[in-house]
């Protein structure tokens, strides 16, 4: 069991309070899983700059002149540190040498994800503790997911906790567990991905990563997914301007979605749902197994 | 008519003065408010009471009901009335996953749709869903109807023993020794009793087709294994 969490804003209006609501879905959730949780907030692309969030066991010595170190091995960044992690703002086309830059001058520092817009935030712990510690509730954003976690396939650990990142501005989270991800996993590093965990659900957003970088798009690659995964999913996916959400077909992890002019919000259960603005006028609904569910800002546009 | 506001109650006050009623007692009618989706809302009623939810609900709600009738206006999580005894279950909207699971009699009403595994191991309940089902609904069912106005998901009555099932419109698939059986007037009656217990007054029995066992399953036979 583990609750998991998703809010697409339609209605700019509601942007500055998308880390409130989502903080409020993921706390109702807790629940359904006590050992870590995280947030992914899509805050918004600042023209030829790029977000690298990162995470530290000791972040008072990691993060302490990392700006310096980093500008030493050519890489301009702002440091902005939040508890264990901290954002790093940088030039889009730094993107490429920042990993390398850290494990030269930070070898023990993680990296959560990265890309133009997103933030990722997770730790063990209570959602309402993760929540508090990383300030979620003051961020902005057009999107954003959650997961509160009870393991059962690899380690509490901060790595081990949700949303996994394994592309540029793709995150995802997981209620299930995969049958097929040792197999799946030894296919991927074949094609050149890499793994931070033994966890299933990092496989999954790497499979994702790698249909997406062979030109699908979310839908599509979500699509592949039930061909390919086995086991008990309910997925919820965020990209730069994409939010989507599947089910395995036997569909026992739960799953409701509710949209209104204003949103598209995921919860594993309603409980989740009942705060957001205009709910009881939504149109609430399960989704169907097997079934591919996607929302992207741009193809709206 | 005592009501219950679940925004400033606990739950267990709720199910603690529905359990504390006995046969005979003077407040019959309960009225809750502000479920927000809470889980075990009603659950364990063993006297005639009457509950009218306000609003939605989580996992479990009316659990075991035994001579209850609980109203739902709204929708219902996962496992609604599971393993009821009897009395009357009515979901104004939808049902998630494996409503009236195990149930053993009485009568669960579904207005609006219901998810996967409607009627999972059913044992005498019945069932009335206005709109359609989800797939392998009434898995295993042992005894009692399910009655679906709409259509079925896939694996509908896999391996079935005696529950009786009606769909009125398309089966996506059968699950296995499933069969679709002839409507014998004995069939047309008790449909139409059922129709008239859940208050539905625009489908015919005549519209229905009627699925049961092939009873080819109910005992292991190494010619059947393909189907195990």
């Amino acid at each position: 069991m583990c609750g998991i969490v998703g809010l697409f804003l339609k209605d700019k209006s509601l942007e500055p309070q998308l880390g409130t609501l989502l903080s409020d879905m993921l706390i109702v959730m807790t629940d359904r899983g006590p050992d870590s949780a995280g947030i992914a907030i899509y805050g918004g692309a600042a023209g030829g700059r790029a977000k690298v969030t990162i995470q530290s066991a000791d972040p008072s010595v990691d993060f302490a002149g990392l700006a310096d170190a980093l500008k030493n091995e050519g890489v301009g960044a702002t440091v902005v540190v939040k508890s264990t992690h901290a954002v790093l703002d940088i030039p889009a086309d730094k993107i490429g040498n920042v990993r390398d830059a850290l494990s030269r001058v930070r070898p023990s520092v993680r990296v959560m994800g990265s890309g133009e817009s997103v933030e990722i935030y997770k730790e063990t712990g209570l959602p309402k503790d993760v929540v508090a510690r990383f300030d979620v509730r003051t961020m902005s954003g057009t999107h954003g997911i959650g997961h509160t976690r009870m393991a059962t396939e690899s380690a509490v650990t901060t790595l081990g906790a949700h949303p996994f990142s394994t592309g540029a501005d793709q995150c995802l989270v997981h209620n299930g567990s995969l049958s097929n991800h040792n197999n799946l996993r030894r296919e991927l590093v074949r094609e050149g991905m890499t793994f931070e965990t033994q966890n299933d659900s990092e496989v999954a957003a790497a499979y994702l990563t790698a249909e997406m970088a062979k030109g699908k798009d979310l839908g599509q690659a979500l699509e592949s997914a039930l061909d390919d995964l086995d086991g008990f999913f309910t997925f919820v996916v965020g990209t730069k301007s994409g939010f989507g959400v599947v089910r395995d077909p036997i569909a026992c992890k739960p799953a409701v979605m509710a949209e209104t002019d204003q949103y598209v919000a995921f919860g594993s259960e309603y409980r989740a749902l009942v705060n957001l603005p205009g709910i009881e006028n939504a149109r609430v609904w399960e989704p169907e197994p097997a079934t591919v569910y996607f929302w992207d800002h741009e193809k709206a546009a | 008519m005592p009501t219950f506001d679940l925004s400033n109650t606990p739950l267990r006050d709720l199910n603690s003065a529905l359990h504390r009623l006995s046969a005979g007692a003077n407040d019959t009618a309960f009225e809750v408010v502000n479920p927000r989706g809470s889980h075990a809302v009603a659950v364990g009623i063993d006297s005639p009471v009457k509950v009218e939810i306000r609003g939605s609900v989580g996992y479990y709600c009316a659990g075991m009901n035994d001579g209850g009738t609980v109203t739902v206006h709204g929708s219902a999580g996962p496992g609604v009335a599971e393993n009821m005894m009897s009395g009357t279950v009515v979901i104004e909207g939808d049902a998630s996953q494996y409503a009236g699971a195990t149930g053993q009699g009485g009568l669960l009403v579904i207005k609006g749709n219901a998810a996967s595994r409607c009627g999972i191991s059913m044992k005498g309940i019945d069932i009335v869903v206005s709109g359609s089902i989800g797939h392998m609904s009434a898995f295993m069912g042992q005894s009692g109807h399910l009655v679906v106005l709409g259509d079925a998901g896939d694996a509908l009555g896999d391996s079935i023993y005696e529950a009786k099932l009606f769909v009125r419109g398309t089966v996506k698939s059968l699950g296995s020794d499933c069969i679709e059986k002839e409507m014998r007037p004995e069939h047309l009656e008790k449909l139409a009793e059922l129709l008239e217990k859940a208050g539905i007054a625009d489908a015919r029995p005549e519209e229905f087709k009627r699925f049961g066992s092939a009873r080819k399953l109910y005992n292991f036979n190494i010619d059947n294994a393909d189907a195990y």
